[in-house]
């Protein structure tokens, strides 16, 4: 039997006053985190990887971690979902609650807090199989066997990534045989198939031509309504166009999180500034 | 000189000591290039001169009733092989049938599941050393653990001393076949709420199974031609074979009997059973590429 983690509703008990929102900014009246890190340090053996982060992901909101390459963000987004246990000795120290339960609670499976938090990677990587039975992966591993339902979440995962009308006549075909944009976003669709609550996104376009990025931040947009959406990117312009909140990583610190507009116009740190306007990194 | 143009022999300086040095090393790459293919012929003269012989001396008794009729005693004409090429076929499928599952799945868990483990160590070890091992040595092993109790040569002796000659073969090749399975696959695998044994039996293995049946296919056309495992477990009959449990003819004795007799129809038969070895592997090999290459989608 697997265990699901209680999406408890966190607007009912957290007062919504214009006075908590100055206590608890970024966070947003209705708008309840669902991702809290606390303290949260992290090793690849012995080298430390993050330093004491603490941060709030707020739900259904578009946050993006920025920062130079090796700065930890990619190590923080891959531990929600904790796909850093593939790697052979990783530790941690500090706590990661989804939705108020932490995500290392033994009561939690890790095979259901992947399918709550979906994840997108930096190369897209849809198996070698047709565009739906990659679609239709999630639930194939869950005993879904009805055909109905397995056709219903092809029409509405690709029809939530923009993929359908492109593909709608060539489902059974190979998924190989797609464009670069297009298989991410079929791994997009096939992330959503699993009604995931949380949708990770590892530099989801810095293989796609500026075409393709569009589209893929077009879609960002629209998933957002329904699902909260993290997204790890090198490109600052990206960051400022899809992005509600910000978090600014150097050398495993969070330096800054803020809204994105204040991020990219008032920083409060100095390193911030440098950063987003181009002067280091 | 009138013409602008010959004054890029200045620019890419024709007569400077550098573009002596360049016009060597672009000789010498060329020299190397035709070294190479020159060698690849030379690679291709063995293979094809036995296959020209094969066929040249194999063709003219192929028809239909090689397969059909029993082999011909000993300086009679006629007849055919067929109960060798049904032993050949039981056996080396019998074998396949016992070292393929255990090949694989121990590649899997060497591979996918504690690859540093003292364990995976000490079997990578073994079948690597198993691979050394001279092929006569599964014979006696196959000899001892069956034929010795049993009480009586069979075609399940045959088959195990096959098995244990394609186990390490089979097992190695799998492993490289799983290694070379992107990360990316099993990441996204992973991502999707996936257990290891999904992961592995819906993503990585069928991804993998081509190059495993690459594997699997050099391993079968190896036992396929072994006579020395066979001559003492399997070791040959002039019946048609009625059951596991009794000497079997194959078609590698049956090469190696009749190659070796004084007459001439027994040894233009044996050309005709290579040429048919070399055709049934042939054919296995191509039917097992065709089949796995397409499962894919």
């Amino acid at each position: 039997m697997i265990a699901t983690i209680p999406m408890t509703d966190k607007a009912q008990t957290a007062p919504a006053s214009a006075e908590m929102d100055e206590v608890f900014e970024p966070q947003l009246p209705g708008r309840p985190d669902i991702i809290t890190v606390r303290d949260f340090n992290f090793f690849y053996s012995k080298k430390q990887a993050l330093n004491g982060i603490t941060l709030d992901i707020p739900e259904r909101q578009v946050t993006a971690f920025i920062g130079p390459s090796g700065c930890g963000k990619t190590t923080l987004l891959r531990n929600f979902n904790r796909m850093n246990e593939l790697i052979d000795g990783v530790s941690h120290t500090g706590d990661i609650k989804l939705a108020g339960r932490s995500i290392w609670d033994p009561s939690v499976e890790v095979i259901a807090l992947r399918r709550l938090v979906g994840m997108v990677f930096q190369k897209s990587n849809p198996f070698a199989k047709s565009i739906y039975e990659n679609v239709v992966y999630s639930l194939r591993i869950a005993g879904v066997r009805q055909r109905a339902e397995l056709d219903e979440t092809v029409e509405r995962s690709l029809r939530g990534a923009a993929l359908w009308d492109e593909v709608k006549d060539r489902l059974h075909e190979s998924a190989l045989g797609l464009s670069g944009g297009q298989m991410q976003r079929l791994c997009i669709a096939r992330a959503i198939a699993n009604r995931p609550k949380v949708l990770l996104m590892d530099e989801p376009c810095s293989a796609l031509d500026p075409i393709a990025t569009m589209r893929i931040e077009e879609l960002i947009n629209e998933l957002k309504k329904d699902f909260t959406i993290v997204i790890v990117t090198h490109n600052m312009q990206q960051a400022t166009r899809c992005s509600d909140f910000c978090g600014f990583f150097y050398l495993g610190n969070l330096v800054e999180f803020d809204r994105t507009q204040k991020i990219f116009t008032s920083p409060r740190e100095k390193r911030t500034e440098d950063y987003v306007t181009g002067r280091f990194g | 000189m009138d013409n602008p143009i010959s004054h890029a022999g200045d620019f890419f300086g024709d007569n400077s000591p550098e573009s002596t040095k360049i016009l060597g090393r672009s000789l010498l790459d060329r020299a190397l290039t035709a070294l190479c293919i020159a060698l690849s012929f030379l690679a291709l003269v063995p293979l094809g001169s036995i296959l020209y012989l094969v066929v040249k001396n194999g063709w003219p008794l192929l028809d239909w009733s090689v397969f059909t009729q029993l082999p011909p005693a000993a300086g009679m004409t006629g007849g055919g092989f067929g109960n060798a090429v049904v032993g050949t076929l039981a056996m080396v499928g019998l074998a396949l049938a016992i070292s393929a599952p255990p090949a694989v799945l121990a590649a899997v868990y060497i591979c996918e599941y504690h690859p540093k483990s003292r364990l995976s160590d000490a079997v990578r070890f073994t079948a690597k050393l198993l691979t050394g091992v001279p092929s006569i040595i599964c014979g006696v092993f196959a000899f001892a653990a069956v034929v010795l109790a049993t009480g009586k040569f069979s075609a399940l002796a045959g088959a195990v001393a096959l098995a244990v000659l394609m186990l390490p073969t089979i097992l190695l090749t799998s492993e490289q076949a799983l290694l070379g399975v992107q990360k990316a696959y099993r990441e996204a695998s992973y991502g999707l709420g996936a257990t290891r044994f999904q992961t592995i039996f819906r993503v990585v293995l069928p991804d993998a199974m081509p190059a495993i049946m690459t594997g699997i296919m050099l391993a079968v056309a190896r036992a396929a031609g072994e006579t020395a495992p066979l001559v003492f477990t399997a070791l040959f009959s002039q019946f048609w074979m009625g059951s596991f449990m009794e000497p079997t003819a194959s078609l590698s004795v049956l090469i190696y009997n009749f190659s070796t007799m004084p007459f001439e129809h027994q040894v233009k038969m044996a050309w005709t059973a290579s040429l048919v070895l070399v055709l049934l592997v042939t054919a296995t090999n191509v039917t097992a590429q065709l089949v796995f290459s397409k499962r894919h989608v």
